[in-house]
């Protein structure tokens, strides 16, 4: 039903799309694969009209077609569904599916029966949903329901799915795919974005995989495996799961006990957690975002002052300490949102490293600094690292968000610290600087460093951890094994579900 | 990727921009002198001879930007942490004050202890009338810009009042005329004379020194270093450990030490040697609090291009006053005229900075990047390497 022949697509010094070519037939779900920049959302934004190509030919349905604007796209059928929900909290889900669109009725509202149309629609495609709920008083994965309502309302036979599981637990991720398996077989076509590996082995027909926005492959499902798609997508092989012995957990060097933070917004998110990291381990901290995560991490680095309990970093109580006296107890902190928390991007990736030891007086000579020894100290840890950057000198913002990310751990780990807070290690990360990530991480847990790692991608929990601790809603629901423990077992205690109630 | 000889191409271009917005706004001027059936090319002359022509003209354009130097090194010291300074003004009369009162309480001193005892008072005058909004943004969140602009006006009646009252000459008193001025200054406190000159003094040469020790601050120390990172990335100078609040405290309080420094240099390398009030603070600061700032723009909020940018603001300044002698046109023109040269400097700031912005030489698929955010940064100025070149 849809041809994209030839796509180019230039931005000032990339070639973000490089005479791509792109097909999806009706009952298809041909899944669109690449690292962060290799071209996928370019090539979508085309289709919906977001970005005009600089040259090559759009057909749908045989018809040369020029889209110009996302209107257009969904006159032609065309939906898509954003990473980022677009919808509008306040109002209901009648509301919000009716929105930008004429009523029957003139001027007069007609939800009764936009409401009955979405009855409808969630029956037949088990998208269930309460046509008069305002959409802010729902889960992200009812959220995402809408959306996909809201495609289906439109008519739209062809949809754009951009990265929709990302925000979903593993059941959630089961309910999306059915749904998506029926409109398949309803004869809609789907394009499906994605860089989780088994998700795209799970629903995929086809699979094209981009790579410096040019295409890489297109293959048939049957026959491919997660390996031969990872090679496609890198330019070589590589390794899913880091190579790991037997974790040897020493003394508890992070001892958190009936820790209550509360959210910005009021009520508790993190509530009476208790949770040891022993030396020497890494614990992996699995859930569903914003259940508590990011607070925990924040209170253990002194970012955010806890309403109750305690926190003992190497035997040291850390609440009520500044940030920086809490780093001097030993903690180093990767933050989760790299740009924003853990670089700054118009310094150099020399100053970058030098941010929490500039007082170290190795790099000072009566009082300023000796830039022969900082030269030094970052070349090394640069070369160690393995950060790509032109110069030391170059500023952080034009590194990748790989190589940012590896100077940012390089940076904390530089200091031996006795305790790691890693708040999602390799999001938005290539794959080749995710596995480098992962080893070093499991080589400073040799070192006898604890480290809480915080991640939503469960290939990274189970592949990095020695142990899995699941959050719902600021607690911990339970700690497995990840060499026994399943992802349903893990998924469920995500969703709120005891561990012993799974057992 | 941008070629090497792409970026510095650009940054040229960018560069010539404040210089090209003064070229601008003089024909501005020159249009409103037509106007006024005066020449231009007069007009032009004589504003130059005025600013440049003479020894005479060099040193009244030395000391015309000396306190631009000062408060425009302030300026820039503030700008680095991303906190606007418009409290020169005030800054610079509670400078002046504390050191007055300084030099008033010590008459006998010799001017080895007189001259930097009083240096240092107009340092910590400053230093105060820039840490109180410092501190009020960093802990209670007020905004800077509101809080500095109020405390101009706190400081001039705080000003008016001590030069009427407590601080007034005596022999105003006797003689029942009341003129609010202070008495003649104690000798051991006139900055001394430069070249054997009779006007010329060492504030120049201070000023220079303080934008070089500014220079050194932001560039070559720890604590520069931080003023530096909190100003480019708040939340990442606060997960790595840096004091955010203090930083912030800090920078306000250097700014305003070097507006204090200003006010100083201006009541001791006066002619009558006091410190006198019309009233209101442009009387006695000549709009410096408010020059500077324009200064530290053109000097591209370096601290070391402030120094040619306050030395051409100056000229500017001291020309404007001899245009009007020469070709007889109302003052008001002089006052539009700097008025034109602030809002085009001003207004292509944004246009510099732009040139400036480097390309990303990897772009990143913006969906793919939920955590990469735009970033709003303020401009990087010259040499944003830590051993970037300039000294």
């Amino acid at each position: 039903m849809l041809e994209m022949r030839g796509i180019t697509k230039r931005f000032p010094g990339v070639l973000a799309s490089d005479n791509v070519d792109f097909d999806v037939f009706p009952g298809e779900v041909h899944t669109l694969l690449g690292e962060n920049g290799a071209g996928k959302s370019t090539l979508m934004k085309i289709l919906y009209g977001l970005y005009e190509a600089d040259e090559g030919e759009v057909r749908l349905h045989g018809e040369p077609l020029s889209i110009k604007n996302p209107t257009d796209a969904i006159t032609h059928g065309i939906g898509m569904i954003h990473q980022h929900f677009m919808l509008v909290p306040p109002l209901t889900v009648a509301e919000n599916v009716a929105l930008g669109l004429k009523s029957s009725r003139g001027v007069l509202t007609d939800l009764d029966a936009v409401s009955e149309r979405i009855v409808e629609l969630g029956e037949t495609y088990g998208l269930h949903v309460d046509p008069s709920a305002p959409i802010w008083q729902m889960a992200v994965g009812e959220q995402q329901r809408v959306e996909i309502i809201k495609a289906l309302y439109r008519e739209a036979k062809l949809l754009i799915l951009d990265e929709p599981t990302a925000v979903l637990t593993p059941q959630e991720v089961d309910q999306l795919f059915v749904t998506l398996r029926q409109l398949k077989d309803d004869g809609c076509g789907l394009i499906f974005i994605s860089h989780k590996l088994h998700e795209v082995l799970a629903l995929s027909t086809r699979i094209t995989v981009l790579r410096h926005g040019k295409v890489t492959g297109s293959v048939p499902v049957e026959g491919a495996t997660r390996e031969s798609l990872a090679q496609m997508m890198v330019g070589r092989a590589v390794k899913l799961a880091p190579d790991k012995t037997e974790a040897k957990p020493g003394n508890v060097a992070l001892k958190i006990r009936g820790l209550r933070v509360a959210r910005d917004r009021g009520g508790d998110g993190v509530r009476d957690l208790d949770l040891d990291v022993h030396a020497g381990e890494i614990l992996g901290v699995a859930g569903v975002s914003g259940n508590g995560q990011m607070l925990l991490a924040e209170a253990i680095a002194g970012l955010r002052a806890p309403s109750a309990g305690s926190i003992e970093i190497a035997g040291t109580e850390v609440v009520g300490m500044t940030p920086k006296q809490v780093r001097t107890t030993g903690l180093a902190y990767v933050p989760e949102k790299r740009m924003k928390d853990g670089a700054i991007g118009d310094f150099t990736v020399s100053e970058n490293i030098l941010l929490i030891d500039h007082n170290d007086e190795h790099y000072l000579n009566h009082g300023l600094f000796d830039f022969g020894a900082i030269k030094k100290h970052s070349r090394q840890l640069v070369d160690e690292y393995t950060v790509k950057t032109p110069t030391l000198d170059t500023p952080a913002r034009n590194l990748s968000g790989g190589n940012i990310q590896k100077m940012i751990i390089a940076r904390e780990l530089s200091g031996t610290p006795e305790v790691l807070v890693a708040a999602q290690p390799t999001r938005g990360v290539d794959i080749g600087a995710a596995e480098y990530i992962h080893t070093r991480l499991i080589k400073q847990r040799d070192e006898d460093t604890a480290i809480l790692m915080i991640s939503e991608d469960l290939d990274e929990v189970f592949g990095v951890s020695d142990r899995v601790a699941v959050m719902y809603e600021g607690q911990v629901m339970g700690i497995v094994d990840p060499r026994t423990a399943t992802r349903e077992e893990v998924g469920l205690m995500m969703a709120g579900v005891e561990q012993d109630e799974t057992a | 990727m941008t070629s090497q000889g792409g970026i510095s191409g650009r940054r040229l271009l960018a560069y010539s921009v404040p210089i090209a917005s003064v070229l601008a706004a003089l024909v501005l001027g020159a249009l409103m002198l037509i106007a006024l059936d005066a020449s231009p090319v007069e007009g032009v002359k004589a504003m130059f001879d005025g600013a440049f022509g003479s020894g005479k003209a060099l040193t009244a354009t030395l000391l015309k930007a000396t306190p631009l130097l000062f408060v425009g090194v302030g300026i820039t010291i503030a700008f680095r942490a991303n906190v606007i300074n418009i409290g020169g003004e005030g800054q610079m009369v509670m400078g002046a004050l504390l050191s007055t009162i300084v030099a008033l309480n010590m008459p006998d001193v010799p001017a080895a202890i007189m001259l930097p005892a009083v240096l240092i008072a107009g340092l910590i005058g400053g230093a105060i009338w820039g840490a109180i909004p410092g501190a009020l943004k960093a802990y209670y969140g007020v905004n800077e810009i509101l809080s500095t602009i109020m405390l101009n006006v706190v400081a001039v009646q705080f000003m008016n009042y001590l030069l009427r009252g407590p601080l007034i000459d005596p022999a105003e008193i006797e003689r029942g005329t009341r003129i609010p001025q202070t008495e003649r200054l104690p000798e051991a406190a006139d900055l001394p004379f430069l070249f054997g000159s009779d006007r010329l003094h060492i504030g120049p040469l201070l000023a220079i020194a303080a934008a070089i020790a500014a220079y050194i601050l932001l560039w070559r120390t720890p604590l520069g270093y931080r003023v530096r990172a909190v100003g480019q990335n708040t939340d990442a100078s606060r997960y790595a450990g840096i004091p955010v609040k203090r930083t912030i405290v800090l920078a306000l309080t250097m700014s305003g030490a070097m507006a204090g420094l200003a006010g100083a240099v201006l009541v001791f390398g006066s002619e009558s040697h006091r410190m006198v009030t019309d009233g209101s603070t442009a009387g006695f600061t000549g709009s410096a609090g408010f020059n500077g700032i324009v200064a530290a723009l053109f000097g591209a909020l370096h601290p070391l291009w402030t120094i040619p940018a306050s030395f051409l603001f100056g000229g500017l300044l001291v020309g404007g006053n001899a245009l009007q002698r020469a070709v007889q046109v109302p003052a008001a023109l002089i006052l539009a005229l700097n008025g034109l040269v602030v809002v085009f400097v001003v207004s292509t700031e944004g246009f510099r900075r732009r040139l400036l912005e480097r390309q990303p030489a990897v772009v990143e698929e913006p969906a793919a990047e939920p955590e990469k955010e735009a970033p709003d940064p303020p401009d990087t100025g010259p040499p944003p390497a830590p051993d970037g070149g300039g000294s």
